[in-house]
């Protein structure tokens, strides 16, 4: 019986593990940014969540607004040599026109009583677009920096995203309302509406994301970059496309995270980098290169961590990371990296 | 001039501090081959990247009457394109795929249009549609390489030694395949070790020596060339 439950909330917690690793898979492939940040896309989420519960415009709104205006400087910057009229208006309604407009509908909606799922939805509206902002602002001038420069930048994107949520949310942890209420009871489980939502949200978005690089355009640019990258350029794929296609996906997958575990833990303004972490032991055992290696890891890392909070739980964070160093010694051993040709 | 496709004067390229092009000029006029042949490490490839906007380069590139595009999409979009020595296929993924990425910057009727002139054309290639590209033979890959640049609808082809690492038989096929390609209006800018290959299929030629154009002239004349034929083609029989 408490195998059971134990199972339950490691498949469920594993879940949401396997939505970071896959989006920090997809970041790393097409871009080779090691994107430490991906939990504060989640931890930004579940708070903005509750917040709207709480009837409140969440500060993310404003902080959106704040990183809209530093793109567009930065754009701003990069067309002082001259600039056609058009990309002028491209970066105008990106930056500044598209966080406005997200503020004012979360201004006239937050007060108004939403249903859950239309607070779970305007939620993902507001962080998806940071990640076209962090992309521009950190990593876009970066783009043909080494994997080492890339990472010491997500460190920095990192604490600097992290001292932001402190600012703007403050230290107070939140917790959002469940998307659903009810329970079910299966055989002799007891499942709940909240983990059987995560379920289909991370079937759904693993199969959406798959169809994505089978059939678009767009989805095969993307696996082509992560292949070759002299190649994409070649055939025109411009390296900003893919990257700020890849950093919005990472930040849709991240809102998504915490807009489904928001409700069954305590958000703090820093809980994000300890859940993005979990995601990334799986990203590792993933190679970070395989996306189905990673989504099954990372169950596998959902019910380690549920088994040890269990029988041992003040072990628990280092029985989770432990898990990382036979695979990185065997990853060493069987003949290292998988280089692109 | 005016007329030209291409005319390039004064291209300088540096790797760090060492000047590797010392003020390259040609120019090529519509419809037709032009090939660049050369020794090992004489810049033939750099040239070509150039070209392409892949290495940053200074000198003056008039493509179709106005400057380059700067970006390298801009230049793919403008009907430049670049093959490779090293193919850059898209290994893991399949024929099929390669080739469609290679329109990605055409429009899907675009794209529906030259797939079927592509596989027409590569008929081995429609074989093997499925086949990840990582598996196909040296031949095969060339040709992949060929057909995935065709599907941007090039009016400029360069192409960097096409027949580097293929058996003598396929060597023919490739650039039998690249003269038959000049019909349908590409222009085709050729990198070549096989200089008397080359220099059969081709209008113009140019010699690259360390940087620099040695000789240039008709492809007809540099193939009887007594200085060229030493060292470059191999004594006469």
């Amino acid at each position: 019986m408490i195998a059971t439950f134990l199972i339950q909330d490691g498949v469920t917690n594993g879940a949401i593990y396997a939505l970071l690793g896959l989006a920090l898979v997809l970041l790393f492939s097409v871009t080779r940014v090691i994107f430490i940040p991906q939990g504060e896309f989640v931890a930004y989420g579940a708070l903005t969540l509750a917040l709207l519960d709480g009837g409140k415009v969440p500060a993310t709104t404003s902080l959106l607004v704040c990183f809209g205006a530093v793109a567009f400087l930065f754009d701003l910057w990069s067309m002082r040599r001259g600039t056609d009229i058009r990309a002028f208006l491209r970066s105008l309604a990106l930056n500044l026109v598209l966080p406005g407009v997200i503020y004012g509908i979360t201004i006239v909606l937050a007060p108004l009583d939403l249903p859950s799922v239309a607070k779970a939805l305007l939620t993902i509206l507001i962080i998806t677009p940071m990640g076209v902002y962090v992309y521009r602002i950190a990593y876009r001038p970066l783009a043909d920096a080494s994997v080492l420069v890339l990472l010491i930048a997500s460190v920095g994107v990192h604490l600097a995203m992290m001292g932001l949520g402190l600012v703007f949310f403050g230290a107070e942890g939140l917790r959002a309302e469940p998307l659903a209420d009810d329970n079910y009871t299966i055989g002799a489980l007891m499942v709940s509406a909240q983990s059987l939502c995560i379920y289909g949200a991370t079937i759904a978005i693993i199969v959406g994301l798959y169809m994505f690089f089978e059939r678009t355009l767009l989805g095969k640019a993307l696996r082509a970059t992560a292949v070759n990258r002299l190649g994409a350029r070649l055939v025109g794929v411009r390296t900003h496309l893919t990257g700020v296609t890849a950093f919005t996906l990472a930040a849709a997958i991240g809102a998504v995270s915490g807009v489904l575990i928001g409700p069954i833990t305590t958000i703090y303004y820093d809980t994000g980098f300890l859940i993005g972490l979990k995601g990334f032991v799986a990203a590792i055992i993933g190679g970070l290169a395989s996306f189905p290696i990673t989504a099954i890891a990372a169950i596998g890392v959902g019910l380690v961590e549920s088994f040890s909070s269990f029988f041992a739980s003040s072990y628990k964070e280092v029985i989770v990371f432990g898990l990382i160093i036979p695979v990185l010694i065997w990853l060493s051993l069987s003949g290292g990296f998988h280089e692109e040709e | 001039m005016s007329g030209n496709l291409l005319e390039l004067s004064g291209i300088h390229v540096s790797y760090g501090r060492a000047e590797v092009l010392h003020g390259i000029s040609l120019s090529m006029k519509p419809g037709s081959i032009v090939t660049v042949i050369g020794a090992n490490g004489a810049g033939k490839s750099t040239l070509l990247n150039a070209i392409m906007g892949i290495v940053p380069s200074s000198g003056t590139i008039v493509y179709d009457g106005a400057p380059v595009p700067r970006s390298v999409e801009g230049r793919v979009a403008a009907g430049l394109c670049l093959v490779p020595e090293k193919r850059e296929l898209f290994s893991t993924m399949s024929v099929e795929d390669n080739i469609e990425l290679g329109g990605f910057l055409r429009s899907a009727t675009e794209r529906a249009e030259t797939r079927e002139d592509v596989y027409a054309r590569f008929p081995r290639l429609a074989e093997r549609r499925k086949q990840l590209a990582g598996t196909l033979s040296g031949g095969e890959r060339q040709m992949l390489a060929l057909a995935r640049a065709l599907m941007s609808r090039p009016r400029l082809l360069l192409l960097d030694e096409p027949s580097l690492g293929l058996a003598p038989k396929i060597v023919i096929d490739i650039l039998n395949i690249v003269s038959e390609l000049r019909k349908t209006g590409v222009s085709i800018l050729l990198v070549e070790q096989n200089a008397r290959a080359a220099l059969e299929i081709a209008d113009e030629g140019y010699l690259v020596e360390l940087g620099e154009v040695r000789l240039s002239g008709p492809a007809s004349e540099m193939a009887v060339n007594p200085a060229l034929m030493e060292s470059y083609l191999g004594t006469h029989s």
